[in-house]
């Protein structure tokens, strides 16, 4: 399952969270972010227990886009103990997100 | 809306619009150049079949020739975007025409043009995009800076002189002969400097504040198209799966942008395997 994150559930969903959570920012107009989805639904299933996938909507959570700075879709990102630990720019393969995620 | 659309008329390109030609499907094949062989200084010596060695422009051109007297349209024009639509593709060239198909091959082989100016490398996403389309929301109404002088950067500057007011075009040192309403400068860029984010252009003349900076220089690589449509690309190489098939549906890639042996044997080898994939596509 992929979270889908606001400002309400990020503190919990994110910066609190055991597992390693990989943060897709994305927004709906844009259309290489359109490329990114199947790829998380997959992984998603691939990582149950081990990580957390999630997306946050630049456009509806623009403080938190803000907060990290950016400037660019889609951007992934891998939160570790509640800190960036990796980001990358443009559409990935899961491999490479697990590598990201240390899996 | 024409089946396929094949861009670059190398090896790969002409291999699989000869396959496909005689299988039954109509190709259209866009090139702009002779690619990787344009240049190339030595004979090539180890292609199948020439016991005199030949060069490689002109074996790109007996290509296309060979592609013509099977009665394949093959056009020269440059390709500045493709975009997907509903069930294919919109290919648009410099020459503002547009072309719509089910599939389309890029095959337009590796040169790319980067630049290599201190701090691209370090403000790429913190300041400096490739690309207007996905990321000019981040800069509306804010103080822009395109570079290029030529078709592509005009395409790119439409979409960013709707965003914002204040776009200024930095030629890198090119001419640039179209009559437009924003400011030109002419300066070869020698840095783009900041902290966390860019925040100037340095020129041999001048530096100027600046927030984004969209790049538009000469005509899209294959990685630019694949980045625009959301391609999984790694290390500079376009991914597919074994039928040549990217992650976008209908848009297949051969020859030396999907990395391997960069060699015409190999593109003519691709350019078969993925025409018998777009068929089984397109039917």
């Amino acid at each position: 399952m992929v979270i889908q994150l606001t400002t309400e559930n990020f503190e919990k969903e994110v910066l609190n969270s055991e597992l390693p959570v990989l943060v897709d920012f994305w927004a709906t107009w844009c259309s290489p972010c359109q490329r990114v989805a199947p790829i998380l639904e997959a992984l998603s299933k691939e990582v149950i227990g081990l990580a957390k996938i999630a997306k946050l909507d630049v456009d509806e959570q623009y403080e938190l886009a803000d907060q990290f700075g950016i400037m660019s879709i889609p951007t992934l990102v891998v939160f570790k103990g509640g800190k960036v630990h990796q980001s990358t720019i443009g559409v990935q393969s899961k491999e490479t997100l697990k590598k990201l995620l240390g899996i | 809306m024409k089946k396929v659309i094949i861009i670059g008329y190398g090896p790969a390109g002409i291999t699989a619009a000869i396959y496909l030609k005689r299988s039954g499907v109509d190709p259209l094949v866009i090139g702009k150049d002779y690619g990787a062989l344009e240049g190339y200084k030595d004979l090539i010596e180890n292609y199948y079949g020439f016991a005199e060695p030949i060069e490689g422009k002109q074996l790109i051109k007996n290509g296309i020739e060979q592609a013509k007297k099977l009665g394949i349209e093959v056009i020269t024009e440059s390709v500045i975007s493709i975009d997907s639509i509903e069930g294919g593709f919109t290919v648009t060239t410099s020459k503002k025409h547009t072309y719509e198909s089910k599939a389309v091959l890029l095959s337009t082989g590796k040169t790319r043009q980067t630049l290599s100016i201190p701090g691209f490398v370090k403000y790429r996403g913190k300041g400096i995009s490739m690309c207007a389309t996905c990321d000019g929301y981040f800069y509306r109404k804010k103080k822009l800076a395109i570079i290029g002088c030529g078709p592509y950067m005009l395409h790119e500057l439409e979409y960013l002189n709707r965003i914002s007011t204040d776009v200024t075009i930095f030629t890198h040192g090119f001419e640039f002969g179209t009559e437009v309403n924003n400011s030109v400068i002419y300066d070869k860029i020698t840095s783009f400097v900041g902290e966390e984010k860019i925040t100037h252009i340095v020129t041999e003349n001048g530096k100027y504040p600046i927030d984004g900076v969209f790049v538009a220089l000469g005509t899209p690589s294959s990685v630019d198209f694949a980045s625009k449509l959301g391609v999984v690309v790694e290390k500079n190489n376009l991914i597919v799966d074994e039928n040549y098939q990217t992650n976008v549906e209908g848009l297949f890639a051969a020859g030396d942008i999907i990395g391997g042996k960069l060699q015409i044997s190999k593109a003519v080898y691709d350019g078969m395997m993925v025409a018998d994939s777009i068929i089984k596509y397109v039917k």
